[in-house]
């Protein structure tokens, strides 16, 4: 009975398997080749020397200011840029004004500018030679190729991060929530503490996790305004490049590898955050 | 007659918002991006195009947006074929793989052009066996693009996965019952309902590689007129404190990305017209 071959039948709407597992091949090899590979190479170069040598080049002192320093620039700009998103999303999603989709366009911005133009513009209005940088300057506040001026460029490229998660997010929920907490008599801020607060928080979590991995990974901007000086203004990126300029392979790999498993961290969390919360973020990313 | 500018609206915080919204864009992109285009005017328009006008920038923007063009042709194809593996397949690792996606969303360039360099670099992993057949890939055009290709990777998988989803088996069932091949569905049915978010992956993809510096300046050796990238020439220019022709090629990348995301937005608008309907 059994050993009546039974036709195998493929349904229409599938590939052959043959054609199924070329394309998933291909998937596998590209990512291996692009992603994986590279990966697993920042360690192995990190690790050439053994554990040892990776350790003791990251308690070295430019690095451990390197490390201070992305630290610093990720609270000020962060922080900052969450709750420049929160307003931005109030003020887009919860009134109706003339320019709206222009001013979505105008937070756009930054993704399709070059982060070393991006760090040119910054050093062209707040340098030494222009007007607002030589007072700044003159009165002691310089801005380029110090602390506030890496603090701004990466506030720049990472200006839309927060405002994109939360607009869809809250365009999908209205305004009927707050309109009832304020009708029962809430103060506005109680409504968006205790109503609107609650219903935006994964979506905030995940913009705040993107905007963090680029703001202590940003280059192109950075190394514009830093001005590289080392132990000062060198963020980790800047040193990673630095220590490879000078074939300390060693070194930059050691703290490529720590910003590494921070991308790894990213990863982690915002993949757990789709899983779990999916229903709460925006659309786009839903999958 | 005229609509108000701003509806009256019983929702509190309208001034704080709007002054934290516009304060913020203006002080950290607005302003910044002004002093850009003031500094080029005090230039004028004779020394902004004096300064492009020379065979090094030349070669430097050309090669920015070929390679970037090239990158980006192949990340549509690829990420298309990616996008459909990653919804319609089931198969051990495929979450590894979605996860993998984002990596160069994640990963600071920098990291990413040392580790692309270690490597395709002749002396690495991959770069030695390429070596064998006579094939550079690190510090040449191919390294560039190798880059390129990494940085802009996610933007057209996560742009297409959702549509993908969102396809309806019921219309390639249609196609299989007219007698169309599966071939020919992909090719008739499928694929024109991917274009439009395909085309904006592409779009995404293609801004970002224009501008892209981290991960290039590692691995393309940066040799003027051949493996020399324009935002790099920017960087250059200002080591020299020569501020002015740094301005002007910086308006003139702006310029030009800003007219190819103009030109790849009304494709999308006619594509979606196009597809719209059917």
């Amino acid at each position: 009975m059994s050993d009546i071959a039974h036709p195998r039948f493929r349904a229409a709407t599938e590939e052959p398997p043959l054609a199924r597992w070329a394309l998933i091949g291909i998937a596998a090899l590209g990512l291996g080749l692009l992603v994986f590979a590279p990966l697993i190479v920042v360690f192995a170069e990190a690790l050439a020397q053994g554990w040892l040598a990776a350790v003791k080049s990251l308690g070295n002192r430019d690095a451990l200011a390197a490390i201070r320093l992305t630290l610093t620039i990720a609270a000020i700009s962060v922080p900052l840029n969450a709750a420049f998103g929160i307003a931005a999303a109030w003020f887009i999603t919860k009134f109706d004004f003339r320019g709206k989709a222009f001013l979505i366009t105008l937070i756009d911005l930054p993704f399709s500018v070059s982060p070393v133009v991006a760090g040119l513009c910054i050093v062209l209005m707040f340098g030494a030679n222009s007007w607002a940088g030589g007072w700044l300057v003159a009165n002691g506040y310089p801005i380029v190729f110090a602390l506030p001026g890496i603090a701004l460029a990466t506030m720049f490229v990472t200006l839309p991060f927060v405002a994109r998660e939360l607009i869809p997010v809250m365009i999908e929920q209205g305004r009927a929530e707050e309109e009832a907490a304020l009708t029962l008599g809430a103060s506005g801020f109680r409504t968006f503490w205790t109503v609107t607060l609650p219903n935006i928080r994964w979506a905030l979590l995940y913009g705040v996790l993107l905007c963090n991995a680029r703001a202590m990974g940003e280059f192109g901007a950075v190394a514009v305004v830093s001005g590289k000086i080392r132990g000062q203004t060198a963020t980790m990126p800047i040193t990673i490049e630095m220590l490879y300029n000078e074939y300390l392979s060693v070194a930059a790999f050691s703290l490529a590898a720590v910003l590494t498993l921070l991308a790894l961290v990213t990863l982690l969390l915002k993949t757990a955050l789709e899983i779990r919360h999916a229903d709460q973020l925006a659309s786009s990313r839903r999958h | 007659m005229g609509r108000p500018l701003i509806h009256r609206s019983p929702m509190p915080g309208l001034g704080l918002s709007m002054g934290i919204t516009l304060t913020m864009i203006s002080i950290v992109v607005l302003l910044p991006i002004g002093a850009l285009l003031l500094k080029g005017a005090a230039f004028g328009v004779e020394g902004v195009w004096d300064t492009v006008n020379r065979e090094r920038v030349w070669k430097a923007m050309f090669l920015s947006f070929r390679l970037s063009l090239f990158a980006a042709v192949f990340n549509l194809v690829f990420g298309v074929l990616l996008a459909w593996v990653l919804v319609r397949y089931r198969f051990p690792g495929r979450r590894l793989l979605d996860a993998a996606v984002d990596l160069p969303f994640a990963l600071p360039t920098a990291v990413a052009g040392i580790a692309l360099t270690a490597l395709y670099a002749p002396n690495g992993a991959f770069g030695a066996l390429a070596k064998e057949i006579g094939w550079k890939i690190a510090y040449s055009q191919w390294g560039i693009f190798l880059a390129l290709v990494f940085v802009g990777l996610p933007f057209v998988t996560r742009t297409v996965q959702p549509v993908v989803e969102e396809i309806e088996r019921e219309v390639e069932e249609a196609s299989a019952t007219l007698g169309a091949g599966r071939l020919h569905t992909m090719a008739q049915v499928i694929l024109p309902m991917l274009a439009p978010a395909a085309l904006t992956g592409f779009a995404l993809s293609l801004a970002r590689a224009v501008g892209e510096y981290g991960s290039v300046i590692f691995i393309a050796g940066n040799i003027p007129l051949l493996t020399e990238i324009a935002p790099l020439l920017i960087v250059i220019r200002l080591e020299e404190f020569k501020y002015d022709e740094a301005a002007a090629i910086g308006i003139a990348m702006l310029s030009i990305s800003f007219v190819l995301l103009l030109a790849i937005n009304l494709i999308q608008v006619w594509s979606r017209r196009r597809i719209g309907h059917v």
